[in-house]
Parts: structure tokens; C-alpha cells; sequence
């Protein structure tokens, strides 16, 4: 097996290695991942929780969309955590390409099933709104396209990763892939400002005010937070679990050999 | 340079050619990835007989019901600010349909310059306010819904909001 040795030795990291290097040592990740996971799990699901009953149950309907807004409390966390985790699944692959880490392939794929998660709930909350509002459950504008490609993305990522013998390629096809798709997360951003769309632009930009009413905006930023700590817990996990599970193959593996 | 370098820079010219690709594609492409036109596009290059989506808003006190075969039916002219052309609907509205709202139509246009819908969806803007809030502002003179789209938030967050409106 490629890369068992690198697992198998000592966890303590290279001697010189210096700056973030040190948070990429597989030992290191575990010891800290192992740390701050009830942290990130319990804040995800306090804040997640606050931000749906303030949402669902107190915070004011819209007044053309009546109650159906409160699906935006799960709907636009859902989309942005999509793109967001789109973002770190290139990036990792880009380490994982330049710097040849063992542990950013691990990140990239553990990352994908979660990002396809969201990216799904994002698609069929969108959908359940779509229909009362709009009067479509399904439109082939370039904003909902583009996200359905970018659920495309994910699944084709983690078909890629899984379709060879030799992981190490699997992982090298895997990454090419998700820097390609990186293409198409401006245009899920801008589609709605560069062609016309039924879905709208956005409430919430980073250049203006929002466009929300304060007391609609602060439950769907609790549950974005909320959300985003989630994401984070569910790949902490996913990757403490897959580090272990190539430590005991490469141990096996040595102990298979040494019989 | 270092090999890590040379695949990094590998890397970065790979992206600068794919994205330049991308861009000039959907460029090329522009017209097609439009979900509608609007009144002002069907003015200058729609011809009778086409197929295609409509998108505008819906004009103030254009809505005119009415019976067609039978069935209910519904006129209204949507414009973009600049042009304007007259629709005709059989069906169901979407709930959120009404003046100074944003449609999409999708149907065909008549010899006669109107247009014959067969599917009418209603497209909201971006921003979301309690009923409360928009009856202060009407009441206040501030905005009226139906004649264009609303004031920045920041004027009226201050406004009291209660869960379903009062």
C-alpha cells in the first residue's frame, strides 16, 4: 500500500517543520481533532437549534410569502455551506496537488459526501419553496442549474476518488476534478446578476446592507453559523475516522507481512 | 525552483487557461443562458409565432379579468420600464401574482404584438419585510407596493414587527 509508511511512522512531525506544516502532521490533527470536536458539535447544534425556534416560531413571516419564508432558515445555510465547502474541498485538493499532503487527500475526501449533503437539502428545500412561490418546483434558470452541477460535482467527486485500485490516483483524479469545478462557483454567485433568472439576487452581500428585515436576519445568521460549525464537525469526524482506519489497514498490512 | 513550486505554478496556469476558457464561453453564450426576455429584447428582435419566456413586471392597473371558452382567464401588460406588451393567460395564477410584482411567461407571441401565455410564475425580489412593516410605510405615504420597488432597509428596520402582522 502507497503512503502506509508515512502513516506508520512516528507521529511526532518532522524535524524543521515549520509554520502550518505542523497542523498537517496526522498524530497532531488527531490529538487536536479529538479536542475540539464536542466543542464544534455542541456549539453547531445550540446555535442551529436557537436559530430555528427564534426562525420557525418568532421571528416575523413575509409579507407577501406568508409562512413559507421560514424554509429560507434552512434553505440559504444549506446553499452557502454548499459553495463554502465546495471551496474547501479545492483548496484541499490544491494542497494535496502542490504540497503532495497525505492528509489534505484524506480532507478532500471526506469533505465531498458532506458538501453533497448540504448541496442536496439546499436542492429539494429550494424546490419545496420554489412551488408555493413561484408557481414551478423546477426552472432551468443559470442559478439553479448551476447548483445542480455543482451537486454533480460532488458525486462525481466521490465516485472518482473511489474508482481505482490505487487510492493514490484515486485522490490525484479526485483533485483535478474539484479544481476544475472551482469554475463553477463564481457563476452560482453571480449567475443571478450577469443573466436574467427566477431565482433572485442576493438579500445578503458582503458590498451592501441587507435587504432583510433585522429581525428575519439575525435567526437566519444563527443558523448559517450554526450550520457552518456542523459542516466543520461532520468532517472533523469523518477525517479523525478515516486517519485511524488507514493507520490499522497499514498496521495489518505489516503485521500480515511480518507472519 | 523547487518542484513543489513548479507543480504550484503548473497549477496556476492551468486555472488562468480554464478560467479564461469559461469566461469567454459563457460570454459567447450570453444570450442563451437567460431564463427570459424582457419587452424591450422581444421589441427589437421577436418575431411572431416564437416560442419563449417573458419576464417583466407587471404593469399598475393592467390587470383586467376576464372569461375566455369558459374558462377564467386573465389579462395584464408586463414592461420593463421601457416597453411593454400585453399578455393573456388561461389558468391559475401563482399566489404571490399581482401589480408592480415580477412575472415569468412562458408562451408565444401573436401576430398582433401581444402575447399568449401558458404558464405564468411569479418572481420575488430580494427583500424580505414583515406585513407590519409594509403597512407602516403605506400608511406613512413611504412606499406603495405596486409602484416600484421598495425603500433600503435601513429606513424601516426600526419598525416594530409582530409574528404574523396584526
Amino acid at each position: 500500500m502507497l503512503g502506509a509508511m508515512e502513516v506508520v511512522s512516528p507521529t511526532a512531525p518532522p524535524r524543521g517543520a515549520r509554520g502550518l506544516h505542523r497542523f498537517a502532521n496526522p498524530g497532531r490533527f488527531l490529538r487536536l481533532a479529538g479536542r475540539a470536536l464536542p466543542w464544534v458539535s455542541a456549539i453547531g447544534l445550540v446555535l442551529v437549534a436557537l436559530g430555528l425556534v427564534w426562525g420557525l416560531f418568532f421571528a416575523p413571516a413575509d409579507w407577501q410569502q406568508g409562512d413559507a419564508v421560514r424554509i429560507m432558515y434552512v434553505h440559504v445555510p444549506a446553499a452557502w455551506l454548499a459553495s463554502a465547502g465546495y471551496m474547501a474541498l479545492a483548496c484541499a485538493s490544491a494542497v494535496a496537488l502542490v504540497w503532495r499532503h497525505p492528509l489534505a487527500d484524506l480532507a478532500a475526501v471526506e469533505i465531498a459526501p458532506v458538501g453533497a449533503g448540504f448541496t442536496a437539502i439546499c436542492l429539494v428545500t429550494g424546490s419545496l419553496w420554489g412551488k408555493p412561490m413561484w408557481g414551478a418546483f423546477w426552472v432551468w434558470d443559470a442559478r439553479l442549474t448551476s447548483v445542480l452541477v455543482l451537486f454533480f460535482l460532488y458525486l462525481g467527486h466521490i465516485a472518482l476518488t473511489r474508482a481505482f485500485d490505487s487510492p493514490e490516483r484515486g485522490y490525484r483524479a479526485g483533485a483535478i476534478l474539484a479544481l476544475v469545478g472551482v469554475v463553477n462557483l463564481p457563476i452560482i454567485k453571480f449567475s443571478v446578476d450577469w443573466w436574467n433568472t427566477l431565482h433572485q439576487p442576493a438579500s445578503i452581500t458582503l458590498t451592501g446592507a441587507p435587504t432583510m428585515y433585522v429581525g428575519m436576519l439575525w435567526p437566519l445568521l444563527f443558523t448559517a453559523l450554526g450550520a457552518s460549525f456542523i459542516f466543520a464537525a461532520l468532517v472533523l469526524a469523518r477525517l479523525s475516522a478515516a486517519v485511524m482506519e488507514r493507520r490499522i489497514r497499514a498496521l495489518l498490512a505489516a503485521r500480515a507481512e511480518g507472519t | 525552483m523547487k518542484r513543489k513550486h513548479r507543480r504550484l505554478a503548473i497549477l496556476l496556469a492551468c486555472g488562468l487557461g480554464l478560467g479564461s476558457a469559461a469566461a469567454l464561453t459563457l460570454f459567447a453564450f450570453r444570450d442563451n443562458l437567460v431564463f427570459f426576455v424582457t419587452p424591450s429584447d422581444l421589441a427589437s428582435r421577436g418575431h411572431a409565432g416564437e416560442t419563449l419566456r417573458l419576464g417583466g413586471l407587471v404593469a399598475a392597473g393592467s390587470i383586467r379579468h376576464a372569461t375566455i371558452d369558459g374558462q377564467p382567464a386573465v389579462r395584464f401588460r408586463v414592461t420593463d420600464g421601457r416597453s411593454s406588451v400585453n399578455v393573456s393567460y388561461i389558468g391559475v395564477l401563482p399566489d404571490l401574482f399581482r401589480e408592480g410584482q415580477g412575472v415569468v411567461t412562458l408562451g408565444t407571441l401573436a401576430p398582433d404584438g401581444g402575447f399568449v401565455a401558458s404558464e405564468v410564475l411569479a418572481k420575488h425580489d430580494e427583500t424580505y419585510m414583515p406585513k407590519d412593516v409594509v403597512e407602516a410605510l403605506k400608511k406613512s405615504g413611504r412606499w406603495q407596493p405596486d409602484a416600484g420597488p421598495p425603500p433600503p432597509a435601513a429606513t424601516w428596520n426600526s419598525l416594530p414587527a409582530t409574528r404574523n402582522g396584526g
